[in-house]
């Protein structure tokens, strides 16, 4: 019996910046002063605070330890372990009040707004302990289902629910198990996608991280509503700590007879296997993931036949997110009106949003469906550092679209941000300061799609490239403003005529750029100036010969040797041989140079 | 897993477990007192008797955690016990078979130990 537990984070973020060595640390200093029968390291997944990560959370006083270091451990076991005084200078600041006394994790900006479903276990459990997923009810749902709940009830629950796909598009689950379990053949599958490929998003990876079990459950749950035996995960590769542990909870779970052959009894069968994804975010839509699981080049194929007719295999197959079956154990043992009870009318529940950019609190953040951006970015995100002015939020990642500022106040669900010219995607949220171009990020984005297409199908292959050169035409001082008609045309066309979600989304970020920002494009045209001073081509750095003292620094800083001028003396910038690094600009003491 | 009732067991012993983390938001806190004084006169083995105990009567909603010297060394060890709804109970110069005491009949039959208490010691 432990009566003391200390939660070190196992997610990718807190281990690389070394939260390993931290938990080691604690082992041995734990040891060192006779602590080992008294007080337990747990390796846990993600606690959601990434920016102030390493995390360390010591119970049963849920100290919250933040930025921990390995010099650090001494001191926290010798004063918190031992002697039972937190050190509050190494706590996360807002949970230590002006008095020096502590405040609940739940009292802080961060957390406070938080409704943690998905999350629900992670940070909480050992990821790598099925019994610890089993003490907070885990496979209880899966339980009740094969005891209590025929297949068409446990349909009907999630459809009450109105859980709809986290993954993206918002696909209403309980329909599409409904469509699978109405087809009948000799074998179905269910599979997971978790294959996360958004810049920026990392949900589905933390929930593989901090409670594996969530997601085999689900998968076991639904494979029983439509009548499955077997299913996959799709995760990629980039991701070791993921499939570790979920390849560990596989073992576990089959170990204690939750996977496997007549699962509590009831002549219920199902099992599960890893596919691991090399890395293209083509994999990520739902016909391509099915034909990458079959052996062959992952490229998508047209629909219909939807996968819940014609899926792996060519048998009827349903693809949920992870961050989607997450949420399905609870709804079977709370109900669907508890899930109801969050979130908004037509997007009930929770969702779960990485937090990234130009913001305080960079992380992984959930919030009931229906929360503004304002709360997100300005309350739980901390605002934007160094008080610069917040421009958009970019959502759904390369498929989705920029909020502008003026939109700040959208309550976030579904269809809100479909209204808006964004979506959901899987959650990636980038917060964007006044510093960015919006030209560039549309260009960034669209990049990416350009890497990423499969090239199967023309519109995406070679639209999104012909997209890309305009958009540089633009970036470079050349465009002209019949470029702007030809982009809307272009990418209208691209979104009306390609084969997968992949293309018909790609264009997303030029148009919700451009119907947001177009007096950023036009000044980009017309006076061939980018106002964030971000587009290299466009800039130029210039001494104010009033400001200029002659030190000579910008000269010596300079690499490609475009300053001259003698000392003492104001110098001169040569634009043929400036390459626009802004060395010059960081070293000047006086001010006196400037870009635009 | 064969049946409902195999998994609930598993759930049981494991809660007993996991119950330190959830203690936070609980309402009767036992507080050990584990300064210098408090260790050197025996507060380590007091501590752990609590965890057991309550463990072993599967007492749920009770944080047991530790706090510094409060001033009165020649007492240690020093057992605070609040409960919703009472007065703090300061326990003084406790053992393991005291702490045992204690969680039968305070935190389990709600009735403080008046013989071990500070008012009766001094």
């Amino acid at each position: 019996m432990y009566r003391s537990h200390v939660m070190v984070c196992g997610g990718t973020g807190c281990t690389s910046s070394n939260s390993d060595k931290i938990a080691a640390a604690f082992d041995a200093e734990i040891t060192a002063t006779g602590l080992q029968d008294e007080v337990k390291v747990i390796r846990t997944g993600c606690f959601g605070l990434c920016a102030l990560g390493p995390i360390v959370v010591i119970y049963p006083e849920g100290s919250f330890y933040s930025m921990v270091k390995e010099e650090d451990v001494k001191e926290i076991v010798d004063e918190h372990l031992l002697k039972g005084r937190p050190v509050t200078r190494l706590l996360y600041d807002e949970t230590v009040a002006a008095d020096n006394t502590v405040k609940s994790l739940d009292d802080t900006a961060f957390y406070k707004k938080q409704k943690r479903v998905a999350l629900h276990n992670c940070g909480v459990i050992n990821p790598e302990n099925i019994e610890e997923y089993i003490a907070f009810d885990g496979y209880q749902a899966l339980g009740k289902v094969l005891t209590e709940m025929t297949p068409e009830q446990v349909i009907q629950t999630v459809l009450d629910s109105g859980l709809r796909g986290r993954g993206g598009a918002g696909f209403p689950t309980g329909l599409k198990w409904r469509f699978a379990a109405g087809n009948q053949a000799d074998q179905k599958y269910v599979c997971c996608n978790a294959d996360e490929g958004d810049p920026g998003a990392f949900m589905d990876r933390s929930i593989l991280e901090g409670d594996p079990h969530v997601v085999i459950e689900a998968m076991a749950i639904a494979a029983y509503a439509i009548g499955a035996t077997q299913g996959y995960v799709y995760i990629r590769a980039e991701y070791p700590i993921a499939v570790h542990r979920l390849q560990i909870a596989i073992e576990q779970a089959r170990e204690y007879g939750l996977l496997g052959k007549d699962i509590f009894g009831t002549g219920f069968c199902f099992d599960l296997d890893i596919k691991l994804g090399a890395g293209a975010f083509v994999c990520g839509e739902e016909t391509a993931l099915m034909t990458s699981i079959e052996g062959k080049r992952g490229e998508p194929r047209p629909r219909p036949p939807f996968p819940a007719v014609k899926g792996l295999f060519g048998k009827p197959t349903i693809l949920n997110n992870v961050e989607t079956y997450a949420n399905v154990p609870r709804i079977i043992l709370n109900g669907a009106e508890w899930f109801r009870s969050m979130g908004t009318e037509k997007s009930p529940g929770t969702k779960v949003f990485a937090l990234g950019g130009k913001i305080k609190n960079t992380g992984l953040v959930e919030i009931p469906m229906g929360t503004t951006l304002r709360t997100i970015v300005e309350e739980i995100g901390g605002g934007i550092p160094g008080g610069k002015k917040f421009k958009a939020a970019q959502t759904g990642g390369p498929s989705g679209g920029c909020i502008p500022a003026s939109l700040i106040d959208t309550p976030i669900d579904y269809d809100n941000l479909l209204a808006i010219g964004s979506m959901m995607g899987s959650g990636g949220l980038i917060v964007m300061d006044e510093d960015t171009c919006m030209v560039d990020i549309a260009k960034f984005f669209l990049e990416f799609t350009v890497d990423e297409s499969c090239g199967k199908c023309t519109p995406c292959r070679v639209g999104t490239k012909r997209l890309l050169e305009l958009l540089n035409k633009i970036t470079d001082g050349n465009g002209t403003m019949e470029d702007l008609d030809k982009i809307t045309e272009l990418a209208e066309f691209i979104k009306a005529n390609s084969l997968c979600g992949l293309g018909q989304t790609a264009p997303n970020p030029v148009l919700s750029t451009l119907r947001y920002f177009r007096d950023e494009y036009v000044e980009h045209i017309v006076n061939k100036r980018c106002p964030a001073g971000v587009c290299k081509a466009l800039l130029n750095y210039k001494i104010d010969p009033v400001k200029c003292k002659g030190c000579t620094a910008c000269a010596r800083a300079c690499p490609a040797g475009a300053i001259s001028g003698t000392v003492r003396q104001p110098h001169v910038i040569d634009t043929a041989k400036c390459i626009k690094c802004g060395a010059c600009m960081e070293k000047c003491r006086f001010g006196a140079i400037s870009k635009g | 897993m064969k049946s409902l009732q195999e998994l609930a067991a598993i759930r049981d012993k494991m809660k007993r477990i996991v119950d330190t983390r959830e203690a936070a938001h609980d309402t009767t806190r036992v507080v050990v007192g584990m300064a210098t004084c408090g260790i050197a006169a025996g507060a380590r083995p007091v501590l752990n008797a609590f965890t057991e105990e309550i463990a072993r009567r599967e007492l749920h909603g009770v944080l047991v955690t530790q706090t510094g010297c409060i001033g009165m060394c020649q007492y240690e060890p020093i057992v605070e016990v609040t409960m919703p709804g009472q007065e703090k109970v300061t326990y003084v110069k406790m053992t393991p078979d005291k702490a045992r005491r204690v969680v039968a009949e305070h935190l389990i039959g709600g009735k403080p130990v008046t013989e071990y208490t500070i008012g009766a010691v001094r």
